[in-house]
C-alpha cells in the first residue's frame, strides 16, 4: 500500500484525510485516490487530466521526476506527499 | 438596494445605505472571477479561481450564507492530445430568457461559451461556436489565451445571442447557440499591421453591452477606442467624441435610453492608469456625439484606479450605478453618475461588480 496524505490548504475546500491506496505508479495511486474521491480530482489535474501547474507531488522525500505521464514508481509503503507548489499563491 | 463585488480575495455584499455597507466576505482569501445573481428565481453563483487548484463553481440558495460546489464547466478530455484544452477561467456568467428557467450560460478562457440547463448542475460545450472556423485567429488579450467576456442575451427572443471576445472581435447565434458567424464589422485594430486592422476575427472588444429597452442598440469600450451598433452587434461605428481618451475596459448601457452609456477612461496599454491621474467616469446622453466628464466624489489627488471590464454595473431602473477598482475603492452613485459617494476604500481589487 502507497500512504497519500495532502497539503491542509485542501481541507479549506473538502475533507482530504490521509488514505491508503494501491499503486505501482503515481498515476495508477492518483487514479485510486480519485475513485475513492471523485470531487478531488478537478484540484489536482486538469480537463485533460494534466497534473495542475501548481500542484507539486512529491514521493517520500523528492519531488516526482515525470510530472507529464506520473510514470514516478511506487514501491510497498512508500508515501505519496500532495502539497500546493508556492509559485500559484 | 443591494450589489454583489467579486475580488481578489473573496466575495461582498454591498448595501450602499446600510450603516455598515460592506458584509463579510464569501471565499475569504479565493479570488472571484465572476459572480451572478439571477434575477429570475434569487440564485447567487460564484466562480472562483484558485491559485492551486483551478477555477470552481458554486450556487447559493440562501443569499450568500451558504454555498455548494457545482459541476465547473469543462471540456471533455481528448485522448492522446498532449495540448488539449482545459478551462483556466470562469470569465463571466449570465442567465438565460426568462423564458428559459434553469438556463446560464458561461463564458471562459481559452475562449469557449458552456450552457447549463439545470442551474449550474451540468455544463456543456457549445460545440458550434467552438467550431466556427474563425476561432483559430483569435488569440489572448490581458491573458495568454483568448476569452469570452461579454454574453448578450437577447431580451426579445432568448434564442438570439452575441458574444464579445477578447481577442476574437463578436460572434452571433440566432438559434440558441446552435449555429454561429463572426459579426463585429467596423471596428478597427491598430495593433495590427494595417492590411488586417478592420478584420473582425482579430478586434479586442474589451466589453459590450446592450440597452434592455432597444436591444439593437450595444456599446462597446474596444481597445482601440469606443463604438456604438445599433444593428444588435453586426456593424460598428467609431465614437470619436469619446474623452477624456478612447481607452478603457468597462461600459454601462442605461436600460432603457438608448442614447445614454457610461465609460471609465484610461490612458491606453502601455500605462492602464487615468488620464493625467486624475479617475473620472464619462457619459454619453446623446447617442456618442458628445461625452460628459464625471468627477463629482472621485478623487481629487492623483489616482491610480483601474476599473476592469466587469467592475461597472447599472441597476435596473438606470439611475444607480456602481463601480469598483483594481485599488479597491468601490463607488456608487445614485443619480446617473452626477454624483459619486465612496463606499470603501478597502476592498481587495475588484473584479466584478453587479447589482441583485
Amino acid at each position: 500500500m502507497v500512504h497519500v496524505e495532502f497539503t491542509p490548504h485542501l481541507s479549506r475546500f473538502l475533507a482530504c484525510p490521509p488514505l491508503d491506496v494501491q499503486g505501482s505508479t503515481v498515476r495508477i495511486a492518483l487514479d485510486a485516490v480519485f475513485a475513492e474521491r471523485p470531487a478531488l480530482k478537478s484540484y489536482l489535474v486538469d480537463d485533460q487530466d494534466r497534473l495542475r501547474k501548481h500542484v507539486a507531488l512529491y514521493v517520500n522525500d523528492r519531488p516526482i521526476a515525470d510530472r507529464t505521464g506520473l510514470s514516478d514508481g511506487l514501491a510497498d509503503g512508500d508515501r505519496l506527499f500532495v502539497f500546493q507548489a508556492l509559485s500559484g499563491g | 438596494m443591494e450589489l454583489h463585488v467579486a475580488t481578489r480575495k473573496g466575495l461582498f455584499t454591498v448595501r450602499p445605505d446600510a450603516k455598515e455597507p460592506v458584509s463579510a466576505p464569501s471565499f475569504l482569501g479565493d479570488p472571484v472571477t465572476s459572480v451572478l445573481h439571477d434575477r429570475r428565481d434569487g440564485t447567487l453563483y460564484a466562480a472562483l479561481n484558485l491559485g492551486h487548484f483551478g477555477r470552481k463553481l458554486h450556487r447559493s440558495e440562501d443569499g450568500g450564507a451558504t454555498w455548494t460546489e457545482l459541476a465547473s464547466p469543462a471540456f471533455d478530455k481528448k485522448e492522446g492530445e498532449e495540448d488539449g484544452p482545459s478551462v483556466s477561467l470562469i470569465w463571466t456568467l449570465e442567465p438565460g430568457g426568462d423564458d428559459q428557467p434553469g438556463r446560464l450560460w458561461a463564458g471562459t478562457i481559452p475562449g469557449a461559451l458552456f450552457r447549463s440547463d439545470d442551474r449550474g448542475d451540468s455544463w456543456q460545450l457549445v460545440q458550434g461556436l467552438w467550431d466556427l472556423p474563425e476561432r483559430p485567429n483569435w488569440f489572448g488579450g490581458g491573458y495568454d489565451e483568448p476569452g469570452i467576456h461579454s454574453i448578450l442575451v437577447d431580451p426579445r427572443d432568448s434564442t438570439a445571442i452575441v458574444c464579445g471576445i477578447s481577442c476574437g472581435g463578436v460572434v452571433a447565434s440566432a438559434d440558441d447557440g446552435e449555429s454561429w458567424r463572426q459579426t463585429g464589422h467596423g471596428f478597427r485594430a491598430d495593433y495590427f499591421p494595417p492590411e488586417r486592422k478592420d478584420d473582425p476575427s482579430i478586434q479586442d472588444p474589451h466589453r459590450m453591452q446592450a440597452c434592455l429597452g432597444q436591444p439593437d442598440t450595444m456599446w462597446c469600450q474596444h481597445h482601440t477606442a469606443v463604438f456604438k451598433s445599433t444593428d444588435h452587434g453586426d456593424n460598428w461605428t467609431e465614437l470619436t467624441a469619446a474623452r477624456p481618451s478612447a481607452f478603457g475596459f468597462a461600459v454601462a448601457a442605461h436600460p432603457t435610453d438608448p442614447d445614454t452609456a457610461w465609460f471609465v477612461p484610461g490612458i491606453k496599454d502601455e500605462r492602464r492608469v487615468p488620464v493625467d491621474g486624475k479617475f473620472v467616469v464619462s457619459r454619453t446622453r446623446d447617442g456618442g456625439r458628445s461625452f460628459d466628464v464625471l468627477d463629482a466624489g472621485l478623487p481629487t489627488e492623483p489616482s491610480f484606479d483601474l476599473v476592469y471590464r466587469h467592475a461597472l454595473d447599472i441597476d435596473p431602473s438606470g439611475a444607480c450605478l456602481a463601480m469598483g477598482s483594481t485599488t479597491g475603492n468601490l463607488w456608487f452613485s445614485d443619480n446617473g453618475g452626477d454624483d459619486w459617494r465612496l463606499i470603501s476604500n478597502f476592498l481587495p481589487p475588484v473584479y466584478q461588480v453587479r447589482f441583485a
